[in-house]
């Protein structure tokens, strides 16, 4: 069955996942790689134009063999030069690595880019989206042999901590004995729901964001029941917001 | 149980945060060293991340803190347990040592590779022979069905002005072609041995069709004056780019072996390299000759002399495979 990470369990027992490269992602990369290659060998026409007239079949040979190169061994290069990215795949934050999620190895590098040819036959690498489609870890033929994935380089994303203390007052924890219930009462898998619908609540649509507070404000609230005056004048979101506050932190309102 | 969320984070981020300046410097300089109380500082803070993952997943807490420290220990992960190659390179040793043996090492590969095009070579000269009435649809291309006696006058009367013009760009032209046929070759041993069964046959069909034409035609000394020079190089390229496949097929095919297929794959990958490598530099020297020797016929260069440069040539590179690195194990 394919799947969507590659899943890694470290010596020391801890498991983690790296996000495989989809063959769309891939697709758009080669294609930024393939317009770099023209732009380079456009590059050396230009500079060796000058000279051409003195020896057009010197040059004509030279651009000939430096765009045969530069197509040939630009993957091979860059990979091993940027530890496992070319330009495009730069671009669109892939990586090749080693199947065991260790940097690729120069020998590995070679081998998945001289087995190009055999994933883009008959047209444009279709053999090698048919094998990243089959394979559990999508990938092409090249990959295959080489032992190697592409994943998504993951960018250090890190939680604004900061919106869970944004509110300075919290009327439910002018209740301490039902804010304390609340805690004991909440699953964690509800908790983790709620503080997830906090923190992401800016990319929810406006309707989806009044529908999935509602949903959680409902939950909650058959939990524990506060005092009227305390939870009269909110809204879902600020419900749920402040039940959040209480349900993850443990610091007392002074 | 439920985490006191603001708490774990910040007793955590200094140490993540100080993982995370070590890693980048180690991303943006992957074949740098690094000293052993940098090392420990390292492990200790891959070790930590490890520690808060375990936790973090255990509490089904938020999504994006454990992407976060996934992102952590698997980057942490890669630096301590990658290997990074820090042997030198020598292209020298790696062309005249490693690829001889490792051409040596697969010789049944090589046999399988010979055999397939040079038997395609002997069909191809029978069935020239026998359906020479028909000759041309053994060709691979139209211009190869004049008769061999009229293309030998057209080569050595107008040929060799055009080449002369045009030689530097002919002979890189060859070189480039040559390589990528080389390179597709090796290529198809992941079709399971079909791509360069088939690739190797048919050329040698053709080879032996063509080679025949020109004996009956009473122009064999032509044929090894304008073949030897650089066809002793070039089709053993090409046989060689076949070994290189069939060791790809091979690998791909248990036979009885119990090792995964990945680990098949990687230990014949530094062979396969080493192959293609001489290949590579084979094709070079071939489309060189090609272009600025083979070409040019009697009277500007004697038979005699281009056919005792191929036949120097073939024994000069029987002679590296056989002989180059054999005194090292």
């Amino acid at each position: 069955m394919k799947s969507e990470g590659l899943e890694i369990y470290t010596p020391e027992g801890v498991p983690f996942s790296l996000p495989l490269a989809g063959a769309g992602t891939r697709l758009v990369a080669l294609v930024v790689d393939l317009l770099a290659i023209l732009a380079l060998g456009g590059l050396v026409f230009s500079a060796l134009k000058a000279f051409e007239a003195a020896a057009p079949d010197a040059i004509g040979g030279i651009v000939t063999l430096v765009y045969f190169v530069l197509s040939t061994a630009y993957g091979i290069v860059l990979e091993i030069w940027w530890n496992g990215q070319t330009l495009g795949k730069r671009l669109l934050g892939l990586r090749v690595m080693d199947c065991h999620a260790r940097p690729a190895t120069a020998t590995q590098i070679v081998v998945r880019n001289l087995l190009r040819p055999v994933d883009s036959i008959p047209v444009f690498y279709l053999a090698g989206a048919i094998a990243c489609w089959l394979t559990r870890h999508r990938q092409r033929l090249g990959d295959l042999a080489a032992g190697t994935v592409v994943v998504r380089t993951q960018e250090s994303l890190r939680a604004d901590w900061s919106q869970l203390t944004r509110a300075k007052f919290n009327s439910l924890r002018e209740h301490p004995a039902l804010a304390a219930r609340l805690r004991q009462r909440t699953a964690p898998e509800l908790a983790a729901l709620a503080l997830d619908a906090v923190l992401r609540r800016e990319e929810l649509s406006p309707d989806a964001r009044l529908a999935v507070f509602a949903a959680l404000a409902a939950r909650l609230r058959t939990l524990v029941e506060f005092p009227a005056h305390a939870v009269e004048s909110l809204s879902d979101e600020q419900y749920v917001h402040r039940a959040v506050e209480v349900l993850y932190s443990t610091s007392r309102v002074t | 149980m439920i985490l006191d969320l603001d708490r774990f984070v910040r007793d955590g981020e200094p140490l993540w945060q100080a993982l995370d300046q070590q890693l980048t410097h180690l991303e943006k300089h992957p074949y740098s060293t690094i000293g052993v109380p940098d090392l420990e500082r390292l492990h200790a803070l891959y070790q930590r991340a490890s520690s808060d993952l375990l936790r973090v997943r255990t509490l089904h807490s938020e999504a994006r803190l454990r992407t976060y420290l996934e992102n952590l220990v698997s980057r942490a992960y890669t630096a301590i347990h990658g290997v990074t190659e820090q042997r030198r390179f020598s292209p020298l040793s790696w062309l005249l040592q490693h690829f001889p043996r490792a051409v040596r090492r697969h010789s049944g590969a090589l046999a399988l590779s010979m055999a397939l095009f040079w038997g395609g070579a002997a069909l191809g000269a029978i069935l020239l022979v026998l359906l020479f009435e028909d000759r041309a649809t053994l060709f691979p291309f139209a211009g190869l069905e004049a008769k061999p006696s009229e293309r030998v006058k057209r080569e050595t009367i107008e040929r060799s002005k055009m080449v002369s013009a045009q030689t530097g760009r002919f002979s890189a032209h060859l070189i480039q072609n040559n390589t990528r046929v080389a390179i597709f070759t090796f290529a198809l041993g992941m079709t399971y041995g079909v791509g360069p069964t088939v690739l190797l046959f048919s050329n040698g069909v053709y080879l032996g069709a063509v080679a025949m034409d020109y004996i009956k035609d009473g122009q064999t000394i032509f044929l090894l004056g304008w073949l030897l020079p650089h066809g002793v190089i070039e089709l053993p390229a090409i046989i060689l780019a076949g070994q290189a496949a069939f060791l790809l097929t091979g690998a791909l095919l248990p036979r009885g072996r119990r090792s995964p297929l990945a680990q098949r794959l990687r230990e014949i990958s530094p062979d396969a390299l080493a192959i293609m490598g001489g290949v590579a530099v084979m094709l070079l020297w071939a489309g060189i000759v090609e272009a600025f020797f083979s070409q040019y016929h009697e009277p500007v260069i004697p038979y005699a002399v281009k056919i005792a440069f191929g036949v120097g040539q073939l024994a000069a590179l029987v002679a590296f495979l056989k002989l180059a690195g054999s005194h090292e194990k």
